[in-house]
């Protein structure tokens, strides 16, 4: 296989969501065929540049993943196979773009606020900003205001990720925005947050920079606003 | 089998306006469609009224309850939103909910202690989301075990084993499913009360998963459900699921439902 068939192999398997060759994938007929295990493996051996397959390979399929997404035409389920898959190939790939000294998109700091212990949300968003090439600091759930402005700090992160599903605990995001203005570290942080309770209008209301309907969006976001 | 109407909750676009323009009569509509179709219970929820959510909370109370002669579920996260409510509920409420959660608990407590009424519990831990069948189960324990010593009567428990979806997690449905059957194991007495809808969530098809759902667990001994009685396919389900697992006594539920058109001839 040529380089190019390879990192479309890739991109192909990503979307079916195979992580292996005994996987069934979301389209018939594909078992026993490589999968992103096997292949991702083949195009170090064939001394491909790790960040291209990052780039040509994961991420570009993991937007048209996200197209689907939108489309209706994939579901959760065939989402987080996909995202699977691309952790997967990041664990192979983590060493040798390290060994290159290849930066990724810069870090991002998520956590579900103080008082809520809601994370299947926050979750999905963290796997899909891994696999978009964002290094994740993923703090948990019920995090107090304190330690998420001291994470950001610590990492000196450029984004910041704030999720709650209850009514009761969304104001808390207000009064992490306001200790990090406090803390004179505001301008430095893009903060995104979302959850079902959240909305454009309430991020506007406690001075978020955006509000994430779901994860690709975020994504979606992020270039606009980075590049 | 004890069911609560779940359709008076303002996460829903229609009777987020009704409770906005103070509409009562859709109200009173949406709560005696739900008595007549067999609500035990009718919940009430204001909770996306973050600043005004008691002040409506109370309203739906009273506004329900001038029209229909069933006591309310008051479902609130919020110990303020409750107590108010309560002082305007008529006989014996359904406080829902209680958890394990740091300062909800003893919060909670003082107003599930202050009058008799039934709680539903839910199966959070201290510090997380539960995801295995055993996180349920302890979380459940402990929570029938603090609120027994607190005089509260095994009878007036209601465990809720915390649906989530499948979708996410297919080890999800078992997850409850075996939390509903060691709970009601353990603790001859107690009962077991869950939503369905999460567990379809990112699903198509979500009403056949639902109705799908509440029969297993009906299975498992589940004694209560937060649900759309005027699901007729759902209702239908329920039934004919209870006469099944030897639940309705020489079938007369079944019988009574269908004489009453809540079934539909074949």
């Amino acid at each position: 296989m040529t380089a190019h068939e390879l990192l479309e192999k890739i991109a192909f398997n990503v979307i079916q969501g195979r992580v292996e060759a005994e996987d069934e994938g979301f389209d018939e007929g594909l078992e026993g065929q490589p999968g992103v295990t096997e292949l991702v493996n083949d195009a170090l051996a064939q001394g491909l540049e790790p960040k291209e397959i990052v780039l040509k390979g994961l991420t570009t399929s993991m937007e048209a993943v996200g197209e689907k997404f939108e489309r209706n035409e994939y579901l959760i389920p065939d989402m987080l196979a996909s995202a699977e898959c691309v952790g997967v190939a990041m664990d192979i790939l983590s060493p040798h773009l390290m060994k290159a000294g290849v930066e990724g998109k810069g870090k991002f700091v998520i956590a579900t606020v103080a008082g809520d212990l809601h994370d299947i949300g926050k979750n999905i968003v963290a796997i899909m900003l891994k696999g978009a090439g964002y290094q994740v600091i993923d703090l948990g759930t019920d995090i107090s205001v304190e330690r998420i402005t001291a994470a950001v700090k610590e990492n000196q992160a450029p984004f910041l990720g704030l999720s709650a599903l209850l009514t009761t605990t969304m104001r808390v995001m207000e009064e992490v925005i306001q200790q990090l203005k406090e803390e004179g570290i505001r301008d430095r942080v893009k903060v995104l947050i979302g959850g079902a309770p959240t909305s454009i209008e309430f991020a506007q209301e406690i001075g978020a920079d955006a509000y994430c309907k779901d994860a690709f969006q975020a994504i979606n976001l992020l270039k606009t606003t980075v590049t | 089998m004890l069911i609560v109407g779940e359709n008076i909750n303002t996460s829903r676009k229609r009777i987020a306006e009704a409770v906005e323009k103070q509409d009562s009569a859709f109200i009173v509509q949406v709560a005696k469609k739900q008595a007549d179709a067999g609500a035990d219970f009718i919940d009430v929820n204001a909770g996306t009224f973050v600043d005004r959510e008691a002040e409506y909370l109370c309203w739906l109370v009273k506004t329900v309850q001038d029209a229909v002669d069933l006591p309310l579920c008051l479902d609130s996260p919020s110990p303020k939103a409750l107590s108010e409510a309560i002082k305007h509920h008529r006989g014996e409420p359904m406080i829902n909910s209680i958890s394990l959660e740091k300062d909800r608990f003893d919060d909670m407590l003082s107003i599930v202690t202050a009058q008799p009424c039934r709680v539903v519990a839910l199966c959070m831990t201290e510090t997380a989301m539960p995801v295995t069948v055993e996180d349920r189960i302890q979380a459940g324990a402990e929570l029938i075990n603090r609120l027994t010593v607190e005089g509260v009567a095994l009878g007036n428990i209601y465990i809720d084993p915390l649906v989530q979806p499948v979708s996410v997690d297919t080890r999800m449905g078992n997850a409850v499913l075996g939390a509903i059957k060691t709970i009601m194991n353990d603790f001859p007495g107690v009962n077991t009360i869950c939503g369905l809808s999460n567990i379809s969530f990112g699903l198509p098809a979500r009403r056949l998963i639902n109705s799908t759902f509440l029969s297993l667990c009906i299975l498992q001994g589940l004694s209560a459900a937060i649900l759309d009685p005027t699901d007729k396919r759902l209702m239908a389900n329920l039934l004919s699921t209870r006469m099944i697992l030897g639940k309705d006594e020489y079938c007369g539920d079944f019988i009574d439902a269908y004489q009453k058109g809540i079934i539909n001839k074949e």
